[in-house]
This record gives C-alpha cells, sequence and structure tokens, in this order.
C-alpha cells in the first residue's frame, strides 16, 4: 500500500469534481520550496471524504492549522498529512464564513485529529461539529471565553 | 484481574462499569512521574485505570502568538524554550523554514555544524530521558551517570555559543559561532568515550532483570495506532515503523551520511527504550562522519538586510529528540509571520495515551508514561 503522487492527485480530482475550466483545486507544488508535495483546496462537506480518502491510503494526520483571514472575512483551516512509508506531504485546506466558522470533525477517522481540533478551537473558536469534546479550553486557562490568535483579538 | 474483564469499551471511551465500583485519581499537575506540570486524571477500578485523560495547559505560554507579533529573528530564541532539551533541533527547524521561504543559502561547513550540534543534541536529550526512565522505575544510579555524560556535550556547547540549554545557537543561513579547536578536538574524544559509556549502559541497565520485567509487553503502541494520532520519533520507531524524518524528508546535509534507524517491532516500552540506546550509537556515527569531513569556509551565508518573506505557506520538518517536529509558516510578506504553527511531537505521542493505557495496572502506566520521554513545555507550548 504505497501511493504514488499521481494516483492521489486522480483519486482527488474524482473525489473534489471539479468544474470544468475552473483553477484544479489539486496541485502539485515543488517540495524543496514549500515543504509539501501536494495542495488540496476542499469544501467543508468534503474534509471528511478527503480525510478518509487519505485513510485508506495510509496516512497519517500530521496536524490541524487555523489561519484567520480578517481581511477577507474568512478562517482556513489546514491538515497536514504525512505518510510513513513514502515521502508524500499533502495539505487539505478549507475556507469558511468568519463569522460562522464551523468544519465537520474527521477524529472520527483520524483519533490523534482530536486535540488538534480542541486546540484550534481554542485558539480561533472555530467549531468542529460532531467533535466529542470542545470545551472546556484545552490548553488555555479553564475560564477562558476568547480566542487569542484571532486577529482582531485584544488581551 | 476478573472484575476488568467484564468491562465493556465503546468507542468514544464511555465507561460502563457500575460508578460506585470506581474511584477518580489525581496523578499531578505536580508528580515526579510526570516530569513538569502534566496531570493525568485516572478513574481507577482498584489498581486497574478504566480510564485516564491526559489533562495539559498548565505552562501554556503561546509560543504561535509571539511568533505573529515580533520579527523573524527576534522569535529565535523562543524556539529554544519549547522542547528545551532539544534545543538545536528546533532552532533549526525555525531557521530552515525562513532559509526555504528565503531561499537563503547556508554555507556547507555551517551545514557540517548543524548536523554535529544536532546529533551531539539528541544524545544528551536521550541521555536525560533515559536517566529520568530508569528513575521513575525505582533505579537511581543511571542518571547521575546519564548527568555526567551529559555535562561534557553541555560543556562542548557553553563553548560556541555561551549557552547550556537555551542555545539559540543557529542563524538564518548559518550559524552564530564558528567551532573551534577545543570543540572539534572535545567533540572527537567525546565519540570514543561515549561508545564505552554506552557498552556499561547495556551491562549496568539494559540486561537487568527488573527493568526487563517492567517493560517487555508493557504499554503496547502497535504500528496502526501510531499512524491513527500521528505518534512519531523512537514511539513509531519501537512500534517497527522505520520513519525518520532525517531519511525520509531529507534535510541539511543528512542524505550524505551513512547510519541505520534503528527499529524495534515489538511496541512496547522496552522496544522504545532500546530505540533510543540504539539512536545514540548510530548520531555518534554520523558525528564521526561529519567531523571527518568537516570542510574549512564561511558559517554564515549572505542575508537581505531587512528579511521579509514572500507571502504564502511553507512547512519545514526535522526529526527532533522525540520525533518529528514540523512548523507551518503563513506569511502575509511582511517581516513578521501571519501565523506560525508550531507542531510538537510529544503533543502527539501523549494523545494515544487515553487509549494505551486502558486496562493497565497504575505502576505500568507509569512505565509507559516515562517511555513516552515526555517534555510538558514541547506539549503546551
Amino acid at each position: 500500500m504505497k501511493p504514488s503522487l499521481e494516483q492521489l492527485t486522480q483519486d482527488f480530482t474524482a473525489l473534489l469534481a471539479p468544474d470544468a475550466g475552473a483553477a484544479s483545486p489539486v496541485q502539485v507544488v515543488d517540495f524543496a520550496l514549500r515543504g509539501i508535495n501536494l495542495d488540496v483546496t476542499v469544501t467543508p462537506a468534503q474534509v471528511v471524504p478527503a480525510a478518509q480518502l487519505l485513510d485508506r491510503h495510509g496516512f497519517s494526520l500530521d496536524t490541524v492549522t487555523g489561519v484567520d483571514w480578517l481581511a477577507q472575512g474568512q478562517m482556513e483551516v489546514v491538515y497536514d498529512y504525512m505518510h510513513f512509508a513514502v515521502n508524500i506531504r499533502v495539505a487539505v485546506r478549507v475556507r469558511v464564513p468568519r463569522d460562522n466558522p464551523e468544519v465537520p470533525t474527521v477524529s472520527a477517522v483520524f483519533p490523534g485529529a482530536n486535540w488538534h481540533e480542541r486546540e484550534t478551537h481554542d485558539f480561533f473558536g472555530i467549531r468542529f461539529a460532531g467533535h466529542p469534546k470542545l470545551s472546556p479550553p484545552f490548553l488555555l486557562p479553564e475560564d477562558a471565553d476568547y480566542h487569542p490568535l484571532k486577529k482582531d483579538y485584544k488581551p | 484481574m476478573s472484575a476488568l474483564k467484564e468491562i465493556k469499551y465503546t468507542g468514544g471511551g464511555s465507561i460502563q462499569a457500575p460508578p460506585d465500583e470506581t474511584f477518580i485519581l489525581n496523578l499531578g499537575p505536580q508528580h515526579p512521574a510526570a516530569h513538569g506540570v502534566l496531570r493525568i486524571l485516572m478513574e481507577m477500578d482498584g489498581e486497574w485505570i478504566t480510564r485516564a485523560e491526559p489533562v495539559i495547559g498548565y505552562i501554556h505560554r503561546m509560543h504561535e502568538k509571539m511568533g505573529e507579533n515580533r520579527m523573524y529573528a527576534k522569535f529565535l530564541p523562543n524556539t529554544s524554550r519549547i522542547d528545551y532539551l532539544a534545543a538545536m533541533h528546533y532552532t533549526q527547524a525555525f531557521v530552515g523554514v525562513v532559509e526555504r521561504a528565503a531561499k537563503i543559502e547556508v554555507p556547507l561547513r555551517a551545514e557540517y555544524i548543524r548536523v554535529i550540534t544536532g546529533e551531539l543534541q539528541r544524545i544528551s536529550s536521550h541521555l536525560v530521558g533515559w536517566g529520568a526512565f530508569v528513575m521513575d522505575l525505582g533505579g537511581f544510579t543511571p542518571i547521575l551517570y546519564a548527568f555526567e555524560d551529559r555535562e561534557k556535550i553541555l560543556d562542548l556547547f557553553e563553548h560556541i555559543c555561551g549557552a547550556r540549554l537555551t542555545y539559540c545557537y543557529h542563524r538564518f543561513g548559518g550559524v552564530c559561532n564558528d567551532v573551534d579547536d577545543f570543540f572539534l578536538s572535545g567533540t572527537r574524544e567525546f565519540v570514543p568515550y561515549m561508545r564505552e559509556r554506552l557498552k556499561m549502559y547495556r551491562k549496568l541497565v539494559t540486561g537487568n532483570i527488573i527493568l526487563r520485567k517492567r517493560l517487555e509487553g508493557i504499554g503496547i503502541m502497535d504500528a496502526e495506532m501510531c499512524r491513527r494520532y500521528g505518534a512519531t520519533g523512537p514511539v513509531l520507531r519501537g512500534a517497527g515503523v522505520p520513519y525518520d524524518v532525517r531519511r525520509a524528508e531529507p534535510y541539511s546535509i543528512y542524505s550524505q551520511f551513512d547510519f541505520e534507524i534503528p527499529c524495534y517491532p515489538q511496541g512496547d516500552s522496552m522496544a522504545r527504550y532500546l530505540v533510543r540506546m540504539d539512536e545514540m550509537e548510530q548520531s555518534l556515527r554520523i558525528i564521526e562522519q561529519a567531523l571527518a569531513k568537516i570542510p574549512e569556509g564561511p558559517i554564515l551565508g549572505k542575508l537581505p538586510r531587512v528579511l521579509k518573506l514572500p507571502a504564502g505557506d511553507y512547512c519545514y520538518a526535522v526529526e527532533a529528540g522525540r520525533g518529528r517536529f514540523m512548523i507551518r509558516l503563513v506569511s502575509d510578506g511582511k517581516d513578521s509571520a501571519y501565523r506560525l504553527k508550531l507542531r510538537t511531537p510529544c503533543f502527539s505521542n501523549l494523545s494515544p495515551f487515553e487509549e494505551a493505557s486502558r486496562g493497565m495496572i497504575l505502576p505500568d502506566a507509569l512505565a509507559l508514561l516515562g517511555s513516552l520521554d515526555l517534555v510538558i513545555p514541547d506539549i503546551d507550548r
């Protein structure tokens, strides 16, 4: 079970079914420049299918990163995946509206996502629908009702 | 044991044992076996653990926010304070991601120095892990030997950068001080010395029947569990997966060195112990090769006057003492990061603990905890 980059690109293109003519959501990028091999943009509904696809190929979840794009009014969640047998690093990114940031949890696919998503919820207030335990705060103090990595956060 | 077998677990971890049979035990946040402020909330059925939930965040310092509100060079000292036992690796990852984004060339001599200091750091990190682990199991003597050896490495580091713990030795494009004869000859003498010490450690500790009985078959974390949780480093290699970032995503000049990836298939605490012992020998091999080939030349590359990274996101991973440390840096073209994500190995290595410790007796769970070799500031950041 050793996936190749071409195989993954094909599988992702089949899964995401992009509109003809639009920019492809699946991009092969130069590892030396970016530190990843495959950059995939998905919609919130495609987050879990994408995780299941990578799970079938034997990938492991590296980390979950939130990014607050204040100017665009969006929140981004980046899922980094790694593989222990082949050197392929995949980043799956999804953008949600900043006033209602919610994406489905992938903790049912990768239990390691549980902690990463709790941390991302602490820092950004992004809700992971279906997550078993988003509160109380994980890394922040028990009574924290703020999200310190939001760009408009004032201490 | 009979009482335990009747307890059925469901996927989400909810426990069906009658509540009057169990009690709650708080391990930590101040407990010698936790090596820092880690708290584990344990639901016990007599001596057996029905559920153990790590509660973290007691020394959370928000390094990621600090990364956003200061210039790249000013964040550099922070990187020594995440995993304070493997400061060289963490600083190397941060300068690595900035060099990747800004396309800064690093002179060859500096890369050799980074490899030598990185492998010395790995040995000193494993020595503390080894000594503290055996101390957790009740053997006090080994940590004194370990610190005697580690002292020699710290003396060498102090000579080149003035610090003994939080080095901040790397710079964007190289390192801050050239190594001199004192350091190079000291390292040359250290290699055969450490080889003899490792032989002695095997006689003193590794073969010890009490240690074997405490560790063999205890705390199984198999390859599939490591994959589902993203556990890396000696934990993953102790489950038989030869994954090492130095090989998988070769950074610096690691591709030029001949070394093995120690790997044990058992997945128990003993396997993780043995991986660390073997890794120290491999690090000595790398140091020996690097010392033989280190070239003369500059130690710092050409840098722009004002360091601004082109907009975009960049990843860089290193094999730190405890596993894969990855930085994801999002830049918007300014002189500080827009977002700096620190993916630390101990965070992902501890998260399977709840699943792995289920049904164990408490002293065995402490052996498992020790075998993970946790550094708590690395988890909390």
